[in-house]
């Protein structure tokens, strides 16, 4: 059931946390180890404000294993406020509606039902600004 | 009436209520409902949404309200009985969301549709006794109605996050509050079935008007103050009809309702029903206002409070979403979409 997977991401799913180099205030995302010579703290950890807009985006129709009963629905790579781009689902964004460049925040939402014995992965997507 | 000795009020305050409607019009298609209908229509929660999500939502936008770092909390309590898993509390995961964790606080709070604000009056007592500067309230449900039953009409969805802080730093001190208490059998739910039972007529005057009345009655008795005293007034509303009863019942008036009365669009958000109410309340009082709140849960008990408004609200509700924001986000689903995604439809 991947337990220890997905709670290892569960800063980085549930709130967008991701680093902040300390010397040079570099933001990204997802949160990686310290780069061969760099000092073991110098990324620290670093709440992203979920700001971003859309650079691009796809329909899906053909879901791959495990979102069997969620298409069709929208992926979008989001450039954030902070540079980052991330890859994640719009929610709340109606097929029709959804267009490169739109603003967009960040929202908590489940990502996948892993069955009635299973788990209930949450994490982030992207919505329309309220 | 209970007062914490050190007075406390509402530092912040946060709603949520999904995208999605169904009206009621549409469940009388399916289902033949020849009499009226007790409301509009109702929310439903997107497919990846519930009450964790919804939680999260309201209380981020209480924390950015109150500007408070979520590091402060000392406690995420959640009232709800639509809790997505029966065993792993939804505090957690909530206060996690926020960044509230690992010093915390965090657990469930249960009593139909007033769970939320059994957190709140515990919250009063955390905060009221200086163990905790800052504690997050929230109410929020997914409720379910069997398909064809006349709760199906308003069994809706949404959340509400007070945020509850010393009443020096609050935007609504909160004056006193009473809970009427007495074991009822109006509605209830057994724990491995998904749809509740209620007592059709008996859910009206010896459980829902009885009760509520009793803790406002008393309120408004230790205080010393009649229904005129208050700007504003909301009662626990599982359809149009009853929190307009007791608020006649009561002596409070069309106008001091109307403001935070949401059930007719929404339908019935379970243990964030008043407290949604309260939101758009805040959302509109100006300092020196007063509110008067009661909550309602079946089993069956009542929550009164008394509320004044400071000269901190007015700055503070501009930093997120009003309530009317989330109301006027309307889409409407069909019979089939909504039977689809509240999982209504046998798949194997």
């Amino acid at each position: 059931m991947d337990l220890a997977k997905h709670w290892r991401l569960r800063h980085a799913r549930y709130r967008l946390e991701g680093q902040r180099n300390r010397l040079t205030g570099e933001v990204r995302f997802p949160p990686a180890p310290p780069r061969p010579g760099e000092a073991e703290d110098i990324w620290e950890p670093y709440v992203l404000s979920g700001r971003g807009r859309v650079y691009s985006f796809s329909v899906v129709r053909q879901p791959p294993e495990g979102f069997e009963d969620q298409p069709p629905y929208l992926v979008a790579l989001v450039r954030l406020d902070e540079g980052p781009m991330v890859t994640a689902q719009l929610t709340d964004c109606d097929l029709d509606q959804a267009a490169i460049d739109m603003p967009v925040e960040m929202v908590t939402r489940r990502l996948r039902d892993l069955g009635p014995t299973g788990l209930i992965v949450y994490g982030y997507k992207f919505r329309p600004i309220v | 009436m209970m007062k914490p000795e050190r007075p406390v009020g509402i530092v912040g305050y946060g709603a949520y209520i999904p995208r999605f409607r169904i009206a009621a019009r549409e469940i009388a298609r399916i289902w033949d409902g020849a009499g009226g209908m007790p409301v509009d229509a109702k929310s439903v929660p997107g497919p990846d949404e519930d009450t964790i999500t919804m939680s999260i939502e309201a209380a981020r936008n209480a924390l950015a309200r109150a500007r408070v770092a979520p590091d402060r909390l000392s406690a995420v309590w959640v009232g709800s009985e639509s809790p997505p898993y029966s065993v792993k509390p939804s505090g957690t995961l909530v206060a996690e969301a926020l960044g509230a964790t690992p010093w915390v606080s965090a657990a469930d709070w249960e009593f139909a549709c007033k769970a939320g604000s059994e957190a709140l009056t515990a919250a009063m007592g955390m905060v009221g006794s200086g163990m905790a500067q800052y504690v997050l309230a929230i109410g929020a449900d997914t409720a379910q109605g069997r398909p064809g039953d006349a709760l199906e009409y308003t069994a809706a969805a949404g959340a509400a996050a007070l945020l509850v802080g010393p009443a020096a730093e609050a935007l609504a001190v909160i004056e006193g509050t009473t809970s009427y208490v007495t074991d009822t059998p109006d509605f209830f739910r057994r724990a491995d079935t998904a749809y509740p039972v209620h007592g059709h007529r008996f859910t009206g005057e010896p459980a829902y008007f009885n009760t509520l009345r009793s803790a406002a009655e008393r309120l408004l008795h230790d205080l010393g103050a009649k229904p005129s005293d208050f700007t504003y007034a909301v009662f626990h509303q599982p359809n149009t009809r009853f929190p307009q009863t007791v608020a006649r019942q009561l002596g409070f008036t069309p106008q001091q309702i109307t403001p935070g009365l949401l059930s007719p669009k929404i339908g019935n958000a379970y243990s964030a029903a008043a407290l949604l109410g309260l939101c758009a309340i805040l959302d509109v009082a100006k300092p020196g206002d007063t509110i008067f709140v009661t909550t309602y849960g079946s089993g069956a008990g009542s929550d009164a409070y008394a509320l004044r408004v400071t000269e901190a609200l007015p700055e503070r509700r501009e930093r997120a979403p009003l309530t009317a924001a989330y109301l006027a986000r309307e889409t409407f689903v069909d019979y089939a979409v909504y039977a689809k995604w509240r999982g209504k439809l046998v798949m194997e």
